[in-house]
């Protein structure tokens, strides 16, 4: 999965409740991703350079599109500096990407064994590419969404699509049941019989994820979304403590390493 | 395009600069190590360090204040897995170290004088958080001399010391004479700027943010050295990222550029400087 650094051009922009969901002709990109790789963007001109760092975002979808055989899309929740800029691009504007990013993606189980994705906002978006390759695998497929309100439910439609069991939560209860996701995955859980739990979220509801998959005897599988600088395994800024293979204590790469990582590896006590 | 830095004929003036390319194998996917007129390791220390453990990144205008705590396999990780790796690649090597105090500089560079492959040493006298990073600080020229002479002692005759020094505006031109004098090929300058983290941590700042002041540097260490009649070579490293930052320090005297915090914006900022390099500027 080697990543290239490309000029992008939006091709489409489009806003879906509190998210924008913007789709990039990225050569090279899409064409080599897998299910919970990512993209890091610049923010602003070439030619500004005013913020360093750069933002992270999951591929969402692939797709040929307009002529083009690989599109890139992602959902952007516009909140500070950086995603705002981004979500404010325009058909036709340019942004610099660097991707697919990440040197461990979602691994996909050997045997058709049953799977529960968990999804929190945004972060639910690596998560439809991977139930499609899940089912592709005779995996049966069911899905937690959450989020605050409805405007921050990602592709609720698609999902029951996809998954043959949905459950979804919100904080205002505005659409599914009232709560959080930590709230609603015992029972999930339980009800799938899964034996591999895919998460994506905030900190906390990763976490939660992966202790429930513990109780049930099943192996997770969790999205980490640490800062990253420079996205590339460059800066070495991202450390996220784990236990190796020996069970021994080590920092691992959030980008490079990661962001995928089994959850009985992280060390969550010790994660800033 | 070659250049002669402190004795060594390079392929390109631009350098990638230390820390700003992880191991050298995540740069390597953008475009061929051989590319670089060297790379330049991340700082290595004599014994493994994992590094800080809780991010130490943070953005600010047009640069990043970072302390990332030295992470590094420790000298024997790197010489077995590391540099053979590097050289496989067709990089040019400049082995960046830095250590506790002066006979740990000495214990280092006599086991890299054994080394195959190792084109020069980078001597980081310019850690920006040393004493958070428990390594010596260099706060007077002199300990710029003692360091630079423990290292080249221990160096086979052909292996030149790069000196990379603070950009201290008011001490450089001190700094870099004391350098030379003991033996220093090249002085760096400058290092990422003392600086501290929004939550008060030390740092260093990187960026553009810095040009400027690397620029006075790089000028008033030329002139400096020109002065003192000494050969040492000057290399260029703060915020470059553009041809034009790059001729504005070679114009004042550099005979290479360094580039890091870029790379981390996009990585192929140093490749693409090189190719624009090697091209001749069009005047109008
Ligand atoms: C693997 C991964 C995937 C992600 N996927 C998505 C996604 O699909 N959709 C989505 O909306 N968001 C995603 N994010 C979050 C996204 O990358 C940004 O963090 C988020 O958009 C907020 O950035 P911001 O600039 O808008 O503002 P803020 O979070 O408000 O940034 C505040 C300040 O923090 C500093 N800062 C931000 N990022 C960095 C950095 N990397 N290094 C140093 N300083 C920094 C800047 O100074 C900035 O001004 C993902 C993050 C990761 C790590
Ligand atoms: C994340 C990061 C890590 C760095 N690590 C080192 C290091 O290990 N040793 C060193 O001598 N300089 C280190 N530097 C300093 C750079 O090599 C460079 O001298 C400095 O950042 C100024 O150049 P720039 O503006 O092009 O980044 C580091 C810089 C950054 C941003
Ligand atoms: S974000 Fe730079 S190494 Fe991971």
């Amino acid at each position: 999965m080697t990543p290239v650094h490309v000029t992008a051009e939006v091709l489409a922009s489009k806003r879906i409740g509190a998210h924008q969901h913007l789709t990039l002709v990225a050569p090279g990109v899409g064409e080599r991703f897998r299910p919970g790789s990512f993209v890091a963007v610049s923010v602003g001109s070439a030619a500004e350079r005013w913020h360093l760092a750069r933002r992270a975002f999951w591929i969402h979808q692939v797709r040929p599109l307009g002529g083009y055989a690989a599109t890139v899309t992602l959902v952007v929740e516009p909140r500070g500096p950086g995603s705002r800029w981004l979500a404010a691009r325009q058909r036709g504007d340019t942004v610099e990407v660097t991707g697919p990013l990440g040197g461990r993606a979602f691994a996909l189980p050997k045997e058709p064994v049953p799977v529960l994705l968990v999804g929190e906002g945004y972060a639910a978006a690596p998560l439809f590419t991977l139930a499609e390759r899940l089912r592709e695998r005779d995996c049966p497929v069911s899905l937690v969404l959450g989020a605050a309100d409805e405007a921050h439910l990602l592709s609720a439609l698609e999902a029951r699509r996809i998954a043959r069991s949905v459950t979804v939560v919100t904080g205002d209860g505005s659409v599914g049941a009232r709560g959080t996701v930590p709230d609603v995955l015992p029972e999930a859980l339980r009800r799938s019989g899964a034996a591999v739990v895919y998460a994506a979220g905030s900190t906390p509801t990763l976490h939660a994820a992966a202790l429930a998959a513990e109780e049930h005897g099943a192996w997770s599988q969790v999205a980490l979304e640490q800062q990253t600088t420079c996205g590339t395994g460059l800066c070495l800024g991202c450390p996220v403590p784990v236990v190796g293979e020996e069970g021994v204590a080590r920092t691992a790469r959030a980008c490079v390493d990661g962001p995928v990582l089994r959850g009985d590896r992280v060390r969550w006590g010790d994660l800033r | 395009m070659t250049v002669t830095v402190a004795g060594l004929v390079l392929a390109s003036p631009v350098m990638v600069a230390s820390g700003c390319a992880g191991t050298g194998r995540e740069l390597a996917g953008y475009a061929p190590l051989s590319t670089y007129g060297a790379v330049v390791t991340r700082s290595i220390t004599r014994d493994p360090r994992p590094g800080a453990q809780v991010p130490g990144i943070a953005e600010t205008p047009a640069g990043l204040v970072h302390a990332t705590g030295l992470p590094n396999p420790g000298l024997d990780g790197f010489l077995a897995t590391e540099l053979p790796w590097l050289l496989t690649e067709g990089a040019r090597v400049v082995v960046s170290v830095v250590a506790r105090e002066l006979g740990e500089y000495a214990e280092v560079a006599r086991r890299l004088a054994t080394a195959p492959g190792v084109s020069a040493v980078e001597v980081n006298l310019a850690q920006p958080d040393a004493v958070a990073a428990g390594v010596l600080d260099v706060r007077e020229p002199f300990h710029v001399g003692a360091a630079v002479s423990a290292v080249l002692r221990e160096l086979p005759r052909g292996v030149p010391v790069l000196a990379k020094l603070r950009p201290d505006t008011v001490r450089v031109a001190e700094a870099v004479k004391v350098a030379a004098d003991a033996g220093a090929a090249a002085v760096v300058l400058g290092g990422a700027l003392p600086a501290a983290l929004p939550d008060g941590r030390d740092a260093g700042l990187s960026g553009p943010a810095v040009r400027p002041l690397a620029l006075r540097c790089v000028a008033d260490a030329r002139r400096a050295l020109d002065a003192a009649g000494a050969t040492c070579d000057v290399v260029a490293s703060g915020g470059i990222v553009t041809p034009q930052d790059a001729r504005a320090f070679l114009d004042l005297g550099a005979v290479a550029v360094q580039v890091g915090s870029a790379l981390l914006h996009d990585p192929t900022t140093a490749a693409r400087l090189a190719t624009a390099l090697s091209t001749p500027e069009v005047t109008p």
